[in-house]
């Protein structure tokens, strides 16, 4: 009976493809509730919001690395995400064939393949070693570095698939050119770039390696951008390989508050993409 | 015929590349008329109007000779603005292609909003004098805030129509603008074709001889890329000089 082999053929590879799934699936829910488990008991107003205690002492927090975090990734996006949405634009709408935009293209993807360490010592030889002082500029040069290949890319994908009927009646109505790419193409892509700008905001908020380097740690509250800064990544790295019991409690608490920054990115992400209007086919 | 022509084709040849897909072709167009291009998919129609609005030269190795006279002014001249030109020579398309990023009002009007006409009040009552000459006001007006796209595709087209006619354009082009209409948006754009005419000049593509009968006043028969006859339509569609027109609206081939 063919009708039925086939029918079943296809049923079998439906439940291979919902294994497979689940195969993928577990370990993300093993970290996310094995984070939730180990972290979840030392969460507290105080934990948020107040500075690391010395070893041996009891209470301290991890404010100025949540603090630290955010103003690294601020900076980092700052300069990151215009510079990534213009390459896209570069690539999608100024030079998408010739032989001076395939070259940027196959840069930017290279980019993006750079290992995140290489960043950081990019970072450090370049100003680290200039200003002889670790620095959370450094820090935040490294990751918005890192950070343009994810925006470039996002960006010129989603200007790409803009129907070009409504270029051309752009074109039509005698609008310019560089009006034409912001008020028509890069509007009806915003969501794709603001996608994009995300889920990179997302990716560098989890990198160590870049400000090991750069922006090194510090228990203070951050007062200069120009000085070395706490972040919740490196306080987790110096943390969790401390060996303190108490240290590694904090580290587990600490990764916790990064996954729920995460996580909220993507879910941001999640309903920012149901909008309002699509000029997409 | 004492008429001043609006606009005057003078041995326009248009390339891609190598391939030559216009052939000298000469037309004199009068003012306030409603003229037919017929032809053959592949004949040149295409590119003959988007030679009039210089969008030919957008396309890679695209390339145009001869001269367009808008007014006596060639529009190839290099003192010409070619966004001037597409200012005064607007274009409907094939598919209706509102930007669905902005609402209905402002797609009427975002050819003047983004040339940098921004008074609020002017712009409203601009969009609503446009989308009622194209008789679109009335079944819009309660959602005039919702995407340009969210309309039928008769509606977009005329929404098309109207954000054309907002820039004030001597002359609009439309390459088969009914081609993607079910029979009663495109008998509803057919009467607006029509009304148009007491305003500006109106150049349509159309593979429907039918319908280049019923709304125009003169008919061009483009083959190969020449202009095989040029005239009014009523002598075209009843007695044409040539016998390849002939055989064509009689559906003979095509």
């Amino acid at each position: 009976m063919p009708l039925l082999s086939r029918r079943m053929k296809d049923k079998m590879v439906k439940y291979v493809c919902l294994l497979l799934s689940a195969i993928a699936i577990v370990p993300l829910f093993w970290i996310i509730s094995t984070v939730v488990i180990n972290g979840i008991s030392i969460l507290s107003w105080e934990f948020l919001t107040s500075l690391p205690a010395p070893y041996g002492e009891v209470g301290g927090g991890i404010g100025n690395a949540i603090y630290g975090t955010l103003i690294i990734n601020a900076l980092a996006s700052l300069w990151g995400i215009p510079v990534g949405v213009m390459t896209g634009i570069y690539l999608a709408e100024y030079d998408k064939d010739s032989r001076l935009g395939n070259v940027v293209r196959s840069i930017v993807e290279s980019l993006a393949g750079v290992p995140s360490i290489v960043f950081g010592v990019f970072a450090y030889s370049l100003i680290v070693l200039t200003m002889r002082h670790y620095t959370a500029i450094a820090g935040a040069f490294a990751l918005g570095l890192m950070m343009i290949p994810l925006v470039a890319k996002a960006s010129e994908e989603s200007m790409k698939v803009v129907s070009n009927d409504l270029r051309e009646a752009a074109i039509a109505l005698g609008i310019p050119k560089w009006l034409r790419t912001i008020k028509v193409v890069l509007s009806i892509a915003k969501g794709g770039v603001l996608t994009g700008s995300l889920l990179a905001f997302a990716r560098i908020s989890g990198e160590t390696a870049p400000l090991l380097f750069t922006a090194l740690f510090s228990f203070y509250w951050p007062y200069s951008i120009d000085q070395p800064m706490a972040t919740l990544q490196v306080l987790i790295y110096n943390y969790a390989v401390s060996g303190f019991g108490n240290w590694v409690l904090k580290a587990w608490g600490a990764s916790l508050i990064l996954v729920m920054i995460v996580v909220s990115i993507n879910i941001a992400v999640r309903y920012l993409t149901k909008k309002k209007y699509s000029g997409c086919e | 015929m004492i008429m001043p022509y609006k606009l005057e084709i003078d041995g326009l040849s248009a390339w891609f590349d190598q391939k030559q897909v216009l052939k000298k072709i000469s037309m004199k167009i009068p003012d306030k008329s409603v003229i037919a291009l017929i032809g053959p998919s592949g004949c040149g129609k295409s590119t003959l109007i988007r030679c009039l609005n210089r969008m030919h030269e957008l396309i890679p190795g695209a390339r145009v000779e001869g001269r367009v006279l808008l007014d006596n002014v060639d529009i190839y001249d290099q003192k010409v603005d070619a966004m001037e030109v597409r200012r005064k020579i607007g274009m409907v398309f094939q598919k209706p292609n509102p930007f669905p990023n902005m609402s209905i009002v402002d797609n009427v009007v975002a050819g003047l909003k983004l040339s940098g006409k921004k008074n609020k009040k002017d712009l409203m009552s601009i969009a609503e004098y446009r989308l009622k000459s194209v008789g679109l006001w009335d079944e819009v007006k309660d959602e005039l805030k919702k995407s340009g796209a969210s309309i039928s595709g008769g509606q977009q087209q005329r929404l098309c129509i109207a954000r054309a006619l907002a820039m004030e354009p001597d002359i609009i082009l439309m390459d088969e603008p009914t081609s993607a209409l079910d029979p009663a948006s495109t008998a509803k754009l057919e009467e607006l074709v029509q009304k148009l005419k007491s305003e500006i000049t109106v150049m349509i593509i159309t593979h429907n001889v039918g319908q280049a009968a019923r709304v125009s006043d003169y008919t061009a028969f483009i083959y190969l890329g020449e202009l095989i006859e040029f005239g009014e339509t009523k002598q075209i569609f009843e007695s044409p000089k040539n016998p390849l027109t002939e055989r064509y609206i009689t559906g003979r081939f095509g």
